[in-house]
């Protein structure tokens, strides 16, 4: 497995897209804090492009590598090696690469500005984990549509649907369900489906951070339990592990009974 | 004969002053308890309360005194009674640990307790553990400063206030700290009266109290962690200036609330990372001019019948929520404000966005129908609704703009 994610992840890494991705995110880091001049405020916008931007990056590199190397992948499926262990070492190529890229690419400007000396650490670590989550979240989403999938077209369009539901659709049905049942008692629906959606958890990891004393606005007890403590906190990170571990497994699944 | 009378005149200035003794109160000087010592001085004496605890089982001040604690002066109410109960004019009361009054949910017990007096200074004193801390009813002209007044309230109904002032007039509140009381300091029925530099937190209800008070200002204070900052109800005239509200978080929590103010100034304050920054609800011609409102839940949400407010020139920076209406009327001006969230140019450089700017999100009229759709702030779907509303408003006030957003912060 070591061997196969070496190879996919150093074919990654001369790919021409692996740098523009970290060149978009080193232009982003520094555009912003050369506009704001304050990390506290640059991390806060980050935090909007992050959780909406990895997904899509995350879904589009993966179906796109996996039907790019789909001969390599025969090639190797005829050699004696087990089916899980190249795709597992496929994904993580995919995913390490594209999270080193984020880490790089938006640690460096932070650097430069001073991270170290602010507070403001924490939070920028944290803005980074959660989007490595999503970045692993999605690549393996991607793979489990492309494995579906054997057209290449089709494969592509789900992808980006998929993205586009977490990203936006998702969210206005809850919205509008929320608001059609706006008598009936809400606050568990509401915490229930934002865990049902991984973009939605990490925005909501990022809520904690930033809007705490509007989230406490609300009269909810279990709104008041969950948000008011570190309850919340450590119940969004155990479900993001739990995201994460159930595509991968899926694509394992597949992986394995495909008739390739 | 003109002389003579001012030498007469002077003998008595004099005379009185001579007169005017000053006696110690200590374990082994003329008198052992206070209670004593004030009832043989005569008007105008000094009474020096050496280092050590005494009992003060309502002690009651008729004659203009001064009493002064030593360091490690303490007035011990052994939990029954008010402590000191101070009724003239012109006492002086400085340098005790007042500790212990009674609690009753029929008497107002206070540590220190103060009626129909004018003149009356209560000065540098500790009070602690007591139902009420300083309570003045019908007085004028008294300077309350320096004191601290802590207490270990949980709930609203089995405690006190720290500073609690009742008809009174031309007052001055300076320099206290008051926390863990249920008001930090409570006005009803005062006017003309300053409350400054005073530090009120973790109080379980109001740092600061106003009800039916007229012509007050209060400034230069700071309201940290309490149940709720500064609540002031049914006044007019108050100027609110150069005043600290920080963390007030909670579900009805906020750091300013008017409520049926009228003419008042909110000039140069800081509300930082409250749940709500300001809620006005019911308040017609106040001024709001060079306020820093930041990381607030709500910034300003203003309720009905709000009329000819002026919203100028104040920073709102990276709050979730800039303003909530909870109507489509609007009587109120916003100008010149800095908005952080404002994404307009300015081509013609005078310092002033050229395009308006819409203060009220779609998002915000939601949150306010629906309050459990707060879990979708910051969604991409969300900004998506705001911008459609912002092209063209439907929901929210149309004609609550801002048509000169400042391009850059106030400092």
């Amino acid at each position: 497995m070591i061997k196969i994610f070496k190879y996919s992840f150093s074919d990654l890494m001369r790919s021409r897209w692996s740098f523009i991705y970290l060149g978009f995110y080193l232009l982003l880091g520094f555009v912003l804090l050369f506009l704001n001049n304050d990390l506290s405020k640059g991390i806060i916008t980050l935090m909007n492009v992050i959780v909406v931007l990895t997904p899509m990056i995350g879904t589009i590199f993966g179906v796109m590598y996996f039907y790019n190397s789909r001969e390599f992948t025969e090639l190797l499926l005829a050699q004696p090696v087990k089916r899980s262990v190249i795709f597992l070492g496929q994904f993580l190529g995919i995913s390490i690469s594209l999270t080193l890229s984020l880490i790089i690419g938006l640690g460096i400007p932070f650097l430069v500005y001073g991270l170290f000396r602010s507070g403001e650490i924490f939070n920028f670590l944290l803005l980074l984990i959660a989007g490595g989550f999503l970045t692993f979240i999605f690549v393996a989403l991607s793979v489990c549509i492309a494995l579906f999938n054997s057209n290449k077209i089709k494969g592509f369009g789900y992808a980006i649907l998929m993205w586009l539901f977490f990203a936006v659709i998702y969210d206005g049905l809850v919205l509008l369900s929320m608001m059609v049942f706006a008598d009936y008692p809400l606050d568990d629906f509401a915490l229930l489906v934002s865990f049902l959606n991984p973009i939605d958890l990490s925005r909501i990891m990022i809520l904690l951070k930033l809007d705490i004393s509007a989230l406490l606005g609300y009269t909810g007890a279990l709104f008041q339990r969950f948000f008011g403590t570190s309850l919340g906190f450590v119940m969004s990170w155990l479900m993001l592990l739990i995201w994460t571990s159930v595509p991968v497994l899926l694509m394992v699944r597949i992986a394995n009974k495909k008739n390739f | 004969m003109k002389a003579r009378f001012y030498i007469s005149l002077l003998s008595l200035i004099l005379g009185s002053w001579a007169m005017s003794a000053v006696r110690n109160v200590c374990r082994d000087c003329d008198y052992d308890n206070l209670a004593q010592a004030v009832q043989h001085a005569s008007s105008g004496d000094t009474i020096v309360v050496a280092a050590g605890s005494y009992i003060s089982n309502g002690l009651e001040v008729i004659k203009p005194l001064v009493l002064l604690g030593k360091p490690g002066a303490i007035l011990d109410g052994d939990n029954q009674n008010y402590v000191l109960r101070i009724l003239s004019d012109s006492v002086v009361v400085s340098g005790f640990s007042i500790i212990n009054s009674g609690k009753s949910y029929t008497k107002d017990y206070a540590a220190v307790y103060v009626h129909g007096t004018s003149g009356v200074q209560i000065l540098d004193n500790k009070i602690d553990n007591s139902f009420f801390g300083i309570l003045v009813e019908k007085s004028k002209g008294a300077v309350i400063k320096g004191n601290t007044v802590s207490g270990t309230a949980k709930q609203e109904n089995q405690a006190g206030n720290g500073v609690h002032l009742w008809h009174c007039d031309h007052m001055q509140i300076g320099d206290n700290e008051v926390f863990g009381m249920r008001d930090g300091i409570y006005l009803e029925f005062v006017n003309h009266s300053d409350v400054i530099n005073n530090y009120a937190h973790n109080n379980v209800r109001y740092g600061l109290h106003f009800m039916f008070s007229n012509h007050d200002a209060y400034v230069d204070n700071t309201f940290e962690s309490n149940g709720a900052g500064v609540a002031v109800m049914f006044s007019k005239w108050i100027r609110m200036e150069h005043n600290h509200f920080i963390d007030n978080w909670g579900t009805a929590s906020y750091g300013l609330l008017l409520k049926e103010i009228y003419d008042g100034e909110v000039l140069n304050n800081l509300f930082q990372q409250n749940t709500l920054g300001i809620y006005v609800d019911g308040s017609t011609r106040v001024n709001y001019i060079g306020n820093t409102l930041r990381q607030n839940g709500w910034a300003i949400k203003v309720s009905g019948g709000c009329y000819a407010n002026a919203f100028t020139a104040n920073n709102f920076i990276g709050n979730s929520f800039d303003i909530s209406y909870n109507s489509k009327m609007n009587d109120n001006t916003f100008n010149g404000n800095f908005w952080s969230d404002y994404s307009g140019y300015d081509l013609d450089k005078d310092g002033n966005g050229d395009v308006p700017y819409r203060p009220v999100k779609l998002f915000s009229y939601i949150v306010n129908r629906t309050p459990e759709t707060i879990v979708l702030l910051r969604s991409l779907f969300v900004d998506l609704i705001n911008f459609s509303e912002k092209v063209s408003p439907a929901f929210t006030p149309d004609e609550l703009v801002d048509h000169s957003p400042a391009m850059k912060k106030f400092q």
